[in-house]
């Protein structure tokens, strides 16, 4: 059995536990092993990196110290903790002088940063460890019917030289997982765009303004629903469709899911256990179009 | 890369202190082509920021006017801009350092100073409610682990961290 440390981070426990219910089932089912390690903390993202990157680099490399301990690498499933977590991870093991400045800082917490362990996000875990094919033959209950928009995000992408995770102009990984679902992944224009999730709470408007030409580039492009693979996209495009409706008097009842709860509802786990209620969008329509 | 620097020597140009940061090494790279710009997804929708106009002002030493201004802080982080810079300028690093700068001389908004004290407080910045934990038995989740909140202030302290908090504190 393949095991991780689970770096949970603060939005998905704060806020989504429809996505960590769903990946905890999901991986468990696939035979991948979690590991909840204590004394782990914030991954230092980037309104941390804002106020102060050496203190983002320490406290991030402080996480990655706790999985090294452990002797397990280290598995994400929010964008911006794998974005944090690796960006240091990498950072670190390629400049000794900087490296050594970080050891002084955390030698003050007892820590010692050595290098030796990856940072992997949940869909590559899912691809590297799981495999397509693998996963193909657990698939229960194809998603047949369901036109699925991939979503990326940004911080799983770019910056690419540092996190290593697809082309990032023409990233593949989530098409094929949702295909390897039995749905159909979708284009639509613009898709690589950011959502806007960063700016929420300082220029509301204008995070408003980059969810609502995400909306509707998928709605245009005919989708379903929307597969996500950040915390942060999904409340700007969950939460953020009330709030448009609010502010801009628009409509567009687009059910945003994690990609992990679309995989939970494939490998046949009910929809029951998967704690749906968290969506703002009402998720209904999805589940009886695929059940 | 030594954040001593600034404070040593005075007659330091703007452009120096910010390649002496972190995350500001490439900025005189930039040649202004503009690259930039037109890849920011918020330069589209908005004149009030400008990537390519940040490092320009920032290159000719207008350091009141990039830290005090609202432009550094409706960077969305994308990382789009440096990912296509023909001169391979660390844009949105750039950015994180000119933040860092404007920090450290008072201006940080709001949202920022509320993750600030957060991550103090709770080793988190975003507060996870005793109802919420709570209900996690009831779904099926198993019990949180605690943060490593002590270790996490030492380094904060290492790094002065926590006093970036107090000097914010006295401007506001």
């Amino acid at each position: 059995m393949t095991s991780y440390a689970l770096f949970l981070g603060c939005t998905i426990p704060a806020r989504q536990s429809n996505y960590e219910l769903s990946s905890r089932k999901a991986l468990a089912k696939l035979g991948i092993e979690l590991v909840d390690l204590a004394n782990m903390t914030c991954c230092a993202p980037p309104p941390v990196q804002s106020i102060d990157l050496e203190t983002s680099l320490a406290v991030a490399a402080y996480n990655i110290c706790l999985a090294e301990e452990a002797d397990l690498n280290l598995i994400t499933l929010c964008s911006g903790c794998f974005e944090s977590l690796s960006i240091a991870n990498a950072t670190l093991k390629a400049d000794e002088q900087l490296k050594a400045k970080i050891n002084r800082i955390l030698s003050e917490a007892g820590k010692e940063f050595l290098g030796s362990k990856e940072v992997k996000h949940l869909l590559q875990v899912l691809v590297d460890d799981v495999g397509l094919e693998r996963l193909k033959q657990r698939v229960s209950k194809p998603l047949s019917n369901l036109k699925v928009a991939a979503f990326y995000g940004c911080h799983v992408l770019r910056p690419s030289e540092l996190l290593k995770f697809d082309d990032p102009e023409r990233p593949s990984i989530l098409e094929n997982l949702i295909e390897t679902l039995g749905a159909k992944s979708v284009e639509y224009r613009n898709k690589l765009k950011c959502c806007g999730g960063l700016l929420r709470g300082f220029s509301d408007d204008l995070a408003l303004d980059l969810a609502r030409e995400k909306l509707a580039n998928t709605t245009k492009a005919g989708a379903d629903c929307i597969a996500t693979l950040c915390p942060f996209c999904f409340v700007a495009l969950d939460l953020g469709q009330l709030q448009i409706k609010s502010k801009l008097n628009e409509t567009f009842d687009m059910p945003v899911f994690h990609y992990s709860e679309l995989l939970s509802l494939a490998l046949g786990i009910d929809p029951k256990e998967l704690a749906l209620e968290a969506h703002k969008v009402k998720t209904d329509k999805i589940i009886s179009k695929i059940s | 890369m030594e954040h001593v620097i600034e404070e040593k020597a005075t007659s330091l140009t703007f452009s120096d202190v910010v390649k002496g940061r972190l995350g500001g090494k490439t900025m005189t790279l930039c040649y202004q082509c503009g690259t930039c710009a037109s890849s920011c997804p918020v330069a589209k929708i908005t004149p009030r920021f400008n990537p390519r106009e940040i490092i320009k002002l920032s290159l000719l030493g207008e350091k009141d006017e990039v830290i005090s201004g609202d432009a550094i802080w409706l960077c969305c982080s994308c990382y789009n801009c440096q990912e296509r810079c023909p001169q391979k300028v660390e844009i949105a690093d750039v950015i994180y350092a000119l933040r860092n700068i404007a920090l450290k001389e008072g201006y940080i908004p709001n949202i920022y100073s509320e993750f600030a004290s957060a991550l103090l407080n709770d080793g988190r910045i975003v507060k996870v409610s005793r109802f919420v934990e709570n209900k996690r038995p009831t779904i099926g989740l198993p019990p949180l682990q605690p943060t490593g909140v002590d270790a996490l202030r030492k380094i904060l302290s290492a790094t002065g961290f926590d006093k970036l908090q107090q000097k914010k504190e006295g401007v506001s």
